[in-house]
């Protein structure tokens, strides 16, 4: 009998790409809901070396890092490949989600928190390297093809997170005007049952962001500009 | 045939191309598997032999780079952080002949690269790697006889040149 463990937490993109992955592949697994101000010792144990969650516990054995979980996951549950067998294909499945983690993540980050000619700046920044995905997906549905793949699952954040939290400051970094490939690959997929089970409720995503690890400063700037863009609705 | 990163390493196999190291270590890995493999068979020893490579290719260039490329306290800090790496990797080294036990493999390949660059960085520094993590670089040295490895690195000294020439063309000295 296998023993399947998540420590996660429900808002979460990162563990919420374990949870995507595993279900794809039909594994049963016990979720539990880490605290980030009060992390359990578990967690400090299973992951001495960045503290931080999502961790999958296999039969025991703690593997760290979403990217690693989803290679291990795809190579122990065969059902459903997230990954190309050609070794090829699997090195630019590797390439695209590495590039989606490294440079989309941390250009459509910053996007939260600037105004003015640096919001411009940065929002240009943003769109250059999102024309990269733009391009990758023409005459497919997913990055992964037909089906959900490896860089369809590390991209939740940008299907999900990213695109409710721009409405929310009524941003307008990835419109369905300036990016319509990407804004129909989201749509597409925050619809796949698959993955909408895992996606927090929007007004609860919001209330908790920022996580306060990032700073109170962050908390209180993030804050004025949630009621600046109401006010201006 | 990196449009885009436009960096290099870049692989070119039968004309298609393979970018990011570590991805081009796994494909070469997976293409040529039947001499000396790099990464373990099994999947559990494999994910833990990618999340060390990973925690090298997020840390060790970064940090290293800060301790040349900084002055006073942020040097200081940089170097600190730089000897909390090697320790950490270190105590996942143990007593194993290398990372990946006692064949050389996807961890080893990951970080041996950088043993060229220590010099420089401990000139910078002024650190002794050897002093603060005597058991790494006794690692480092072991993977040196490996002619794959002794072949391939630059010359530390030809490195801290590099860096010297590279700091005064951005103004930084």
């Amino acid at each position: 009998m296998e023993e399947v463990k998540l420590f996660g937490h429900p808002a979460s993109p990162f563990s919420c790409r374990v949870e995507i992955a595993l279900k794809l592949k039909g594994v049963h697994y016990d979720f539990i809901a880490e605290d980030p101000s009060n992390k359990s010792p578990q967690l400090l144990q299973y992951n001495p070396v960045h503290k931080k969650i999502p961790v999958l516990l296999h039969n025991g054995k703690p593997i760290a890092e979403s990217l690693v979980i989803l290679e291990y996951i795809d190579e122990v549950w065969k059902t459903n490949p997230i990954l190309p067998q050609n070794p090829h294909e699997k090195a630019k499945a590797r390439f695209w989600a590495n590039y989606v983690e490294e440079k989309c993540l941390p250009a459509l980050f910053k996007t939260f928190w600037s105004v003015g000619e640096q919001y411009d700046k940065d929002k240009a920044e943003a769109g250059e390297v999102l024309k990269f995905l733009e391009d990758e997906l023409q005459g497919k549905k997913f990055f992964g093809g037909d089906s959900i793949g490896l860089v369809d699952i590390v991209a939740n954040f940008m299907a999900f997170w990213f695109r409710t939290i721009q409405e929310a400051l009524g941003l307008d970094v990835l419109t369905k005007d300036n990016f319509p490939k990407l804004w129909e690959w989201a749509e597409n997929y925050v619809n796949c049952s698959d993955i909408n089970q895992f996606l927090p409720p929007k007004d609860k995503l919001i209330a908790i962001f920022p996580p306060p690890y990032m700073g109170q400063h962050l908390v209180a700037f993030f804050q004025s500009r949630l009621a600046a863009a109401a006010a201006a609705k | 045939m990196n449009p885009v990163h436009k960096k290099i390493p870049v692989l070119i196999h039968n004309g298609k191309p393979v970018c990011e190291s570590l991805i081009i270590v796994q494909y070469i890995d997976e293409v040529w598997h039947d001499k000396n493999p790099l990464l373990p068979s099994d999947p559990y020893q494999r994910a833990q032999a990618r999340f060390w490579a990973d925690f090298v290719d997020k840390k060790v260039y970064d940090c290293g780079r800060r301790i040349w490329a900084t002055k006073g306290e942020e040097k200081e800090a940089a170097k600190k952080e730089f000897i909390g790496i090697m320790k950490k990797l270190e105590g996942e080294l143990g007593n194993k002949p290398y990372f990946g036990g006692e064949d050389f493999g996807y961890v080893d390949v990951a970080l041996i690269p950088f043993y060229c660059w220590f010099h420089a960085y401990e000139n910078f520094g002024n650190f002794k790697t050897e002093t603060e993590c005597p058991k790494l670089v006794e690692w480092a040295k072991r993977c040196m006889q490996r002619e794959s490895v002794s072949k391939s690195l630059a010359d530390p000294h030809k490195v801290y040149e590099f860096i010297v020439s590279l700091k005064k063309k951005l103004g930084n000295e």
